[in-house]
């Protein structure tokens, strides 16, 4: 799983129907800092995140497919957290 | 999943048995911005996608998945059509 802010919203009419009624949400990784790393990724998102929200991807088809509850779904990346706090005794780099 | 835009059709004649009737469009990969990200490639396209098209599409297994006949060889696949984005309070 991996830490990501959600940046953004996509809006869908003409899709697979598997993604009916799941919010697509574009995403930008962070690493341990909360800093931006890597390239933005469309999610989907299954427990109602907003943009803005510090967010847990699991970015792995086997698990998406349990958590939609679809075994054929062709769904890899899923939110399946919204993050309230991180912990570490890591210092911010500043 | 990734954002890219349709760029053209690719035809071919002699493909894979089960490909057949599949149609395959050339794609740009795009980032959050619209701006290009990346060479272009090639997805199936089961929801009939038109030329710049904003899309967004997956690779690797769940791309077969994403075809009527999932037990075939493809590695992206376009999931839909983009009608608007939002990011931040932005609306495109």
């Amino acid at each position: 799983m991996i830490l990501a802010k959600v940046i953004g919203q996509v809006v869908s009419t003409v899709k697979l129907k598997v993604f009916k009624g799941f919010k697509l949400l574009i995403v930008q990784p962070l690493d341990a800092d909360e800093k931006p790393k890597g390239k933005s990724m469309l999610v989907v998102d299954t427990v109602q995140a907003g943009i803005g929200d510090v967010v847990l991807v699991i970015d792995e088809g086997n698990s998406a497919r349990i958590v939609i509850g679809d075994a054929l779904a062709p769904i890899r990346s899923v939110i399946v957290g919204i993050v309230d706090e991180i912990q570490t005794d890591r210092k911010k780099e500043k | 999943m990734k954002l890219g835009r349709v760029i053209g059709t690719v035809v071919c004649n002699q493909k894979v048995d089960s490909l057949m009737g599949v149609k395959l469009l050339l794609i740009q990969p795009l980032d959050e911005n619209l701006n290009d990200d990346g060479m272009p490639v090639v997805g199936c396209d089961p929801v009939q996608a038109g030329l710049n098209d904003v899309v967004f599409y997956e690779g690797g297994r769940e791309a077969a998945l994403g075809l009527t006949n999932w037990f075939n060889p493809s590695d992206l696949t376009i999931m839909g059509i983009v009608d608007t984005l939002h990011i931040g309070e932005e609306h495109r």
